[in-house]
C-alpha cells in the first residue's frame, strides 16, 4: 500500500537508503528530488539501483540512465538497474515526455552520481590516508596513484546512505574522458522481450485480483437508460457495476469479463453533438477561439500587403490516435487506506495528483507504480484505464485489472489534435522569403488536468484541460526573413479529448513550413536544397542538410522532376529540415518516392536522415529512436486519420484506422552527427517532424501535385492524379 | 467444466474452460501463465497474439480452445530463454529489434513460421510474411534486419 518504504522495495539489496513512510514532509523531500539517496542506492554486493520518475516505455532511456551514472561513478554499467516511476520510492523530477529524458532525466541522475563520486573519494581518502585528488576509480574500486591497496565502493557505502544533497556544482567528467557514455550499450530488457519473459503491466497480476471491462456507450456522450443482465446469466462469477453512466463488469475470469461486457443488454440514449471529421476545416475556421501571437518580427502583415508577388496555401493535419498496439491497461487496488495503481503512464506523479483530485483522496494516500506497457508516444489511454480500474476496484472492493479492448483504445483514447495552418509569404527578387505569416487553428482551450473518460461517464467533478504540448513551436520558418508573424487561434472547445502525441504541433507545423518552403523554391525555379542553404547561417543546420542530400544522391535542379516517368510510376525526391523547437536537435530528412499512376499509391523507396542532437549518449539507442520516429510518422502521414461522425469515433480498429505495414517499410539510412562539445538533447521526437513534409515534397517532385492534407491516402492521390 | 488436452511447448497439458469458445490466448496467459503472446486486438488484425499451432503461425486471439485440443502449440517461451535464445530470438537481440516490444512476440513467431517453411527467404518474402503483424513504435527496419540475419544464420 501507500506506506511501503523504500527499504521494502530494496529487500535483498540491503541498502539503507532513506526509509520513509509516505508523509507530507517526506513527500516534499521526494518531490524536491535533491538528495543523492533519492536517485541512487549502492548495495553491499556492489550493484546499484537508480531511482527516477522518467520511464522507459521502450525508448531505451533507462539504458542512458545506467550509462551516465556508471560513467560518473566508474562502476561497470552491468551492475546498474533502474526503478522507474514509483511515487513511493522514486524522486519526482518530471515524467517522460517532450524529449526531456536526456536533458532533464539523465542530467539529474548524472549530477547525483557526480556528487556521490566526490563523497566516495573523500570517504576513501580518509580511510586510505591519501588525498582525494590522488585517488581514481576503476570498475567500482577506488585506487591510489601510488599503488597502495584500494577499497571497493561497495565496502565503503554498500547498504548505507549518503545523506547528501545533490550538489549542482559537483564536478562532472569531461566528454573527452567518457568511456561508457557514447557507447552502444545494449538494452537489458531486449533479451527478455524477445523470449516472452519481460513482465509487462498487461502481464502483471496481484492476489485476489478481478478482471474488469468497461461497457462503453455507443456514442461519446451517451446516457445510460437501463441494462438487463438476463443475457449474461450463464457467464460465471460476474458482477455488473454502474456508477452514473459508467457501466462495467468484473469477473474472476478475464474471458468471462469480456463476454459479459460484450453481451450485456444496455439501452443508451445517444448524443449527437460532434461536428464530424469530414468538414473539420470549416469547423476550425468558424469556432470561437482565443488568439495568441506566437512570433512577431518586423511587420509581416504590412510587408505582405504591399508585396507584388505573394504566395499562400492551407495545410491540414487531422486528429490522430496513439493507437497503441496493446490496449491500455491498469490494475487498481482501492482500500480504506488509499489507492494503489499499477500503470504504464508516462508520468506517475502526474497521474497520482490527477487521481487524488478526481477521487478526492489525499495524494499521500495514492501510490502509482509504473510498469512497462505497450508503447505510447505521449499520453495514450493509460490514465483513463487507471481511472476505470479505480472506479471498478472501489465498487468491487477488490483489486481490479482493466485492459481496454481494441475499440476502446481507438474510440476513446485522447487524440493528437487536428491542426489547420494558413501560410502566406512574399519573396524578394531572387525568390527568397521576404515576409512570412503563419495562421493556425487548433483546439487548445485552457490547459490543466484533462477529463478522464471513466469519471466523465460517472458524472464526477473534474478538470477539462486541453493542453496538448507546446503546439505552436516550429511554426515559423528557420530561414532568414525580415518579417515573420505566427498567430494561433486556440479554439475554446474540442470535439475530441486531446493528448500529447509525439512531437505535438511541431509535426503539423513543420509539414506546413517545409512544404510551403518547397513551394516557394519550386516557384523560384531553385533547387530545394540550395533554396534552404542560402537562407541558413548555422553550420550545424547546413551540415545536416548537406549530409541528408548527399546520402540520397541529391542532384541540384528545381522541382518537379523533368524525368519523373518510369512506366506506370512517377518518381521524385524531396527534403525537409528543422531545428526541433528552434533550439534543440538539427535534423534533415530526404526521401525518394514512386507514385503509381493507376492506383495513387505512394511507395517510399529510400529514406536518408541526418541527425544532430549534440553529444550522443548511446548511438544504438539513438538510432532506434530515430528509426522509430521516421516509421511511426510515415504511418501517420500516409494513413492515419481519426474519423468520427456526429456521435462517435468510427475509425475503431486496424481496418478502419489503417497504419503502416511491412511491405511499405523503406530502407532507412541514418547519419548521426556527434557533437561532444555540445549539450545532449533527447531524440524521441525530432526526427518525426520533417517526415510528412519530405514525403509531400518528394511527391510534388514526382508528380507536380502538392499534398497539403494528411493522410496521403492512395484514393485521394489517385483522384488528384486524374485531375492533373 | 469441460477440459481440453493439448501440447504446449512439448508438454501435454489439460485445462478447464467454462466456454469452449474461449480463445487460446486467454488460456495460455491466464490458465498456463504463459504471457509471451499478447492481446492486441482480439480480431486477427495485428498479430500480437501469434503462436505456432502444429507448426504454422496462428492468431491465438481467435482460436477457440476447442480447436487447440489434441494439437501442438508452441509459444515464444518454448523457443528459447534469455540465456539461451533460439536463432530467431538471438537475431532479434543482436539487432536490438525492439522498442516497447509489445509486437515482438508476433514478429518472432511469424518469422519462425516463415523460416521453418522457407529457411532462406528474400527481403520481399519476409515483408509479405509479416504483413499482418503491426508495429506502432516503428521498429520495422530492425525487425526486417533481424529476420534476414536469422535467415542467414
Ligand atoms: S490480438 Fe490476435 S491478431 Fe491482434
Ligand atoms: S516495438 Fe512497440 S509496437 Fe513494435
Amino acid at each position: 500500500m501507500a506506506t511501503i518504504s523504500r527499504r521494502a522495495i530494496l529487500k535483498g539489496g540491503g541498502a539503507m537508503v532513506v526509509s520513509f513512510a509516505i508523509g507530507r514532509q517526506a513527500l516534499a523531500q521526494a518531490r524536491a528530488a535533491h538528495t543523492v539517496d533519492s536517485f541512487l542506492a549502492i548495495h553491499q554486493d556492489g550493484s546499484v539501483t537508480i531511482f527516477t520518475s522518467h520511464v522507459d516505455i521502450g525508448t531505451g532511456i533507462s539504458t542512458v540512465f545506467r550509462q551516465v551514472a556508471a560513467e560518473e561513478l566508474d562502476i561497470p554499467v552491468e551492475r546498474f538497474t533502474v526503478i522507474e516511476g514509483d511515487t513511493a520510492t522514486t524522486p519526482d523530477h518530471g515524467g517522460t515526455g517532450g524529449s526531456t529524458g536526456v536533458p532533464r532525466g539523465a542530467a539529474d541522475i548524472r549530477q547525483a552520481a557526480a556528487t556521490a563520486r566526490r563523497a566516495l573519494l573523500e570517504l576513501a581518502a580518509r580511510r586510505m590516508n591519501r588525498r582525494a585528488s590522488d585517488l581514481t576509480i576503476e570498475a567500482g574500486e577506488i585506487q591510489a596513484s601510488d599503488g597502495a591497496a584500494g577499497v571497493s565502493i561497495a565496502s565503503l557505502i554498500g547498504g548505507k546512505r549518503f545523506d547528501l544533497a545533490v550538489d549542482p556544482k559537483a564536478p562532472l567528467k569531461q566528454p573527452s574522458e567518457y568511456r561508457i557514455v557514447g557507447q552502444p550499450v545494449l538494452r537489458a530488457d531486449v533479451p527478455f522481450k524477445c523470449t516472452g519473459r519481460h513482465v509487462y503491466l498487461q502481464d502483471f497480476s496481484v492476489p485476489g485480483m478481478l478482471h474488469g471491462r468497461v461497457v462503453r456507450p455507443p456514442t461519446l456522450g451517451g446516457e445510460l437508460v437501463s441494462y438487463d443482465e438476463t443475457a449474461i446469466r450463464a457467464i460465471p462469477d460476474i458482477k455488473v457495476i454502474r456508477i452514473g453512466n459508467f457501466l462495467g463488469v468484473v469477473a474472476a475470469d478475464e474471458w468471462a469479463a469480456i463476454r459479459a461486457a460484450r453481451e450485456l443488454k444496455v439501452v443508451w440514449k445517444d448524443s449527437r453533438d460532434l461536428p464530424g471529421s469530414d468538414d473539420l476545416e470549416r469547423y476550425l475556421r468558424e469556432s470561437p477561439a482565443a488568439d495568441q501571437v506566437v512570433v512577431n518580427r518586423g511587420d509581416a502583415s504590412g510587408a505582405l500587403s504591399g508585396a507584388p508577388k505573394k504566395f499562400s496555401a492551407a495545410y491540414y493535419w487531422p486528429f490522430q490516435s496513439h493507437a497503441s498496439l496493446g490496449p491500455s491497461c491498469a490494475i487498481a487496488d482501492v482500500t480504506d487506506a488509499g489507492i494503489t495503481v499499477w500503470s504504464a503512464s508516462q508520468g506517475a506523479f502526474g497521474l497520482r495528483a490527477h487521481l487524488a483530485n478526481v477521487f478526492g483522496v489525499a495524494p499521500e494516500n495514492v501510490r502509482v507504480i509504473y510498469m512497462d506497457g505497450s508503447g505510447s508516444y505521449g499520453t495514450n489511454g493509460a490514465e483513463d484505464a487507471a481511472a476505470d480500474a479505480v472506479l471498478l476496484s472501489r465498487a468491487a472492493r477488490r483489486p481490479v485489472r482493466v485492459q481496454w479492448m481494441r475499440q476502446d483504445e481507438h474510440g476513446w483514447d485522447p487524440k493528437g489534435p487536428v491542426q489547420l495552418l494558413d501560410v502566406r509569404a512574399s519573396v524578394d527578387a531572387a525568390g527568397n522569403i521576404a515576409a512570412w505569416e503563419t495562421e493556425m487553428w487548433l483546439p487548445g482551450g485552457p490547459p490543466g488536468e484533462r477529463a478522464l473518460a471513466g469519471p466523465e461517464l460517472a458524472g464526477m467533478k473534474q478538470g477539462h484541460g486541453q493542453g496538448a504540448g507546446l503546439m505552436t513551436m516550429n511554426a515559423d520558418p528557420p530561414y532568414r526573413a525580415a518579417h515573420v508573424r505566427v498567430v494561433a487561434h486556440n479554439l475554446r472547445e474540442t470535439p475530441l479529448r486531446l493528448s500529447n502525441l509525439r512531437a505535438p504541433g511541431k509535426i503539423a507545423n513543420v509539414f506546413a513550413v517545409e512544404g510551403f518552403t518547397d513551394e516557394l523554391a519550386a516557384a523560384a525555379r531553385v533547387d530545394a536544397v540550395e533554396y534552404r542553404r542560402r537562407s541558413l547561417d548555422d553550420p550545424r543546420a547546413l551540415a545536416v542538410l548537406d549530409r541528408a542530400a548527399s546520402m540520397i544522391g541529391w542532384r541540384a535542379r528545381p522541382s518537379p522532376n523533368p524525368d519523373a516517368a518510369q512506366g506506370n510510376f512517377r518518381v521524385g525526391r524531396g527534403i525537409a529540415y528543422l531545428r526541433y523547437k528552434q533550439a534543440e536537435n538539427y535534423c534533415a530528412l530526404a526521401m525518394e518516392v514512386a507514385v503509381e499512376r493507376s492506383t495513387g499509391r505512394i511507395t517510399v523507396r529510400r529514406i536518408a536522415c541526418a541527425h544532430d542532437c549534440g553529444l550522443i549518449m548511446n548511438p544504438d539507442g539513438l538510432r532506434n529512436q530515430v528509426e522509430g520516429n521516421i516509421m511511426h510518422t510515415l504511418s501517420r502521414a500516409l494513413h492515419e486519420e481519426v474519423r468520427f461522425d456526429q456521435s462517435k469515433v468510427i475509425s475503431v480498429d486496424w481496418v478502419t484506422y489503417p497504419v503502416l505495414r511491412f511491405p511499405e517499410a523503406p530502407p532507412v539510412e541514418i547519419a548521426l552527427i556527434n557533437r561532444p562539445d555540445q549539450p545532449p538533447y533527447g531524440a524521441g521526437e525530432a526526427a518525426s517532424a520533417p517526415v510528412a513534409a519530405a514525403l509531400a515534397n518528394a511527391v510534388f517532385d514526382a508528380t507536380g501535385i502538392r499534398l497539403r492534407r494528411v493522410p496521403f491516402a492512395a484514393e485521394r492521390m489517385k483522384t488528384m492524379l486524374a485531375r492533373a | 467444466m469441460p477440459n481440453y488436452s493439448f501440447r504446449v511447448n512439448g508438454k501435454t497439458v489439460t485445462v478447464d474452460s467454462w466456454d469452449p469458445d474461449q480463445p487460446l490466448l486467454y488460456v495460455l496467459r491466464n490458465t498456463l501463465g504463459l504471457h509471451g503472446a499478447k492481446f492486441g486486438c482480439g480480431m486477427a488484425q495485428c498479430g500480437a497474439c501469434t503462436v505456432l499451432l502444429d507448426g504454422g503461425a496462428a492468431r491465438s486471439c481467435v482460436t477457440p480452445i476447442r480447436h487447440a485440443a489434441g494439437r501442438s502449440v508452441t509459444t515464444i517461451e518454448g523457443l528459447g530463454t534469455p540465456e539461451n535464445p533460439n536463432a530467431v530470438q538471438a537475431a532479434f537481440i543482436a539487432e536490438q529489434a525492439a522498442q516497447c516490444g509489445y509486437c515482438t512476440n508476433g514478429m518472432i513467431m511469424a518469422a519462425q513460421a516463415l523460416l521453418d517453411r522457407n529457411p532462406h527467404p528474400t527481403l520481399e518474402q519476409v515483408k509479405s510474411a509479416l504483413e499482418g503483424n503491426l508495429c506502432r513504435c516503428g521498429t520495422h527496419t530492425r525487425i526486417l534486419n533481424a529476420v534476414m540475419r536469422a535467415a542467414r544464420a
